[in-house]
């Protein structure tokens, strides 16, 4: 029974990363047709080199990312502190206000900001993926940030008023030191958002200013070259990578 | 209480609580007004005009919209069409994730769960565009799937499997498996292992304690995931687009056509509403169960 079970998990993992690995297999396959055996090969990865579109909007989506990490990481952790040491009324109202950027499709989402920008003059372009990427970024930060205080001792803070510490003493030696794991997953969460985000760039995206998934996605429909490829098994391997580092500070799925 | 006098705060319950939370949570709420529920009100508005007020054009009040979806058969299709798809892939979803979250939560321990887990779940935060695109790597004519299969049974033909329904459902369910795994798993954990020995201690076979205990103790993991599939599953276009083809019409590619291909902004936003509202009717039927499953 526990072996079947073990090997059950096992093909469940195959479908899961399957297609990714073929993916990155073909990246590196010399043929242009996927011709097997396949003949290893860099090429694709150097012709990115020449890709100017591709290298813009990597840089695009590099930018976009930080600035949406350090704005939402800032507002988020100001919002999780106010939930977790104040009482007050509107606040349930305040939390059950994150799902709609969460639960709502990005595509209803998307095209409202869309038209709103449009009408109201704020305009599409990378500003307006960073106020998109904000939005959705901001209520994973809350949740990751207050999941953190949840542990918090405020205890310790009585304990470093009576030592003779000042407020702001207390702050930066006390309080910000232990948020800071989950601060830091919060960060990364917010940067993996942003980073792998398509729906709303898409849709705020004007032609020649686009991020790197709605650069691949373009590419996709023209009819796709191994350069694609190259470049998705890149951004994959990036963003799979953010997300162990944010599993180092924070716990998917709860305490286990 | 000691959390009321703190640094961050001061004295609690006097006015500079009250300028404190102002300050701590007004810019994230302000934020969020104007990206997410200011547009959501102007494409109510939208719904209802003529034309999009852009460009100097000057939209009227109307129904029209509203009353092109309700007339023209073909939009009704389409979302029924959407909402059959957010139910198949959510029932697989269910069908492959439930037995893993269980082997997961009871029957694998220590850091090797850890480890699972997040082999699991990983995938899912990753970046959902690339993880659709391999697909057509694996399902295209002559792909890796259709050689794999033709050097087990040589001469079998071609699948035919890319930009089909199947593959969209497919791609999909590979996209939302992990939140199943991940909502399933939260609630079997919850389950005491004691309870299921007393079960068995009492004489209850496998296949009884599945049905009788672990199930319902389950079911709000399992609507959790379920509802949280269906609702983007409803809204997808770029999975129905990459992997359907010419059979990837749903609601959703309709109303991203309305936004970037026919521009016909009123009715992309009324169409995108009427989905909305179909949304908000699921999340509020199973209000209660998600309440318990968080």
């Amino acid at each position: 029974m526990a072996r079947a079970g073990r090997i059950y998990l096992g093909l469940v993992l195959v479908f899961l990363y399957a297609p990714i690995a073929v993916m990155a297999v073909m990246s590196l396959n010399d043929s242009q047709f996927y011709a097997l055996p396949i003949k290893w090969s860099l090429r694709w990865y150097a012709d990115l080199a020449g890709n100017q579109r591709l290298i813009d909007a990597g840089v695009n989506s590099i930018v976009v990312a930080v600035i949406t990490t350090v704005i939402a990481s800032v507002l988020g952790t100001a919002a999780a502190l106010a939930f977790f040491r104040y009482k007050f009324r509107g606040k349930r109202l305040l939390q059950v206000l994150l799902f709609p950027p969460i639960a709502i499709p990005w595509l209803i989402t998307g095209t409202a900001m869309l038209l709103f920008f449009f009408w109201t003059g704020i305009g599409r372009g990378l500003h307006a993926m960073v106020l998109g990427h904000v939005a959705l970024a901001l209520p994973y930060v809350i949740i990751v940030v207050s999941a953190r205080l949840q542990a918090f001792d405020p205890d310790l803070e009585a304990a470093a008023r009576s030592l003779g510490a000042g407020p702001w003493q207390v702050v930066r030696y006390v309080t910000l030191p232990f948020l800071a794991p989950g601060v830091i997953a919060a960060a990364l969460f917010a940067f993996a958002v942003s980073f792998d985000q398509f729906v709303i760039s898409y849709f705020l995206a004007v032609p020649g200013v686009s991020t790197l998934p709605v650069e691949i996605y373009t590419s996709i429909r023209k009819g796709f070259t191994p350069e694609i490829n190259a470049i998705s098994t890149i951004v994959i391997v990036a963003s799979m990578a953010l997300l162990v580092g944010v599993s180092r500070f924070y716990r998917f799925g709860g305490d286990r | 209480m000691a959390a009321s006098n703190t640094a961050l705060g001061g004295a609690v319950r006097t006015g500079s609580s009250a300028r404190a939370i102002a300050v701590l949570t007004g810019p994230a709420y302000l934020w969020l007004t104007v990206t997410v529920l200011l547009p959501l009100l102007a494409m109510f508005y939208f719904s209802f005009l003529t034309e999009a007020p852009i460009a100097g054009r000057v939209g009227e009040l109307t129904l029209e919209q509203y009353r092109t979806f309700l007339e023209r058969g073909f939009y009704t299709t389409l979302i029924l069409r959407s909402l059959k798809l957010g139910a198949t892939v959510a029932f697989f979803c269910f069908l492959i994730g439930f037995p893993c979250a269980y082997i997961l939560a009871k029957t694998i321990k220590g850091r090797w769960r850890e480890a699972l887990f997040l082999l699991v779940i990983i995938p899912f935060w990753s970046n959902a565009l690339v993880r659709v695109f391999s697909w057509t790597m694996v399902l295209r004519g002559n792909g890796l799937l259709e050689r794999a299969i033709d050097w087990v049974v040589p001469g079998a033909g071609s699948l035919g499997l890319m930009f089909t329904y199947s593959a969209v459902v497919i791609g999909l369910v590979h996209s939302y498996l992990p939140y199943m795994i991940l909502t399933c798993y939260i609630s079997l954990q919850a389950i005491d292992d004691d309870l299921i020995e007393a079960a068995r201690s009492l004489g209850a076979g496998r296949i009884t304690i599945l049905r009788r205990l672990i199930l319902p103790l389950a079911l709000p993991g399992i609507v959790a995931g379920a509802v949280l599939i269906f609702v983007p599953v409803i809204g997808s276009f770029m999975e129905p687009r990459i992997l359907g083809g010419r059979q990837g019409t749903f609601i959703g590619t309709i109303i991203e056509d309305q936004f970037t291909a026919v521009f016909n902004w009123p009715l992309g936003a009324a169409l995108s509403f009427i989905l909305l509202a179909c949304v908000l009717v699921i999340f509020a039927m199973f209000a209660p169960v998600l309440k318990r499953a968080m």
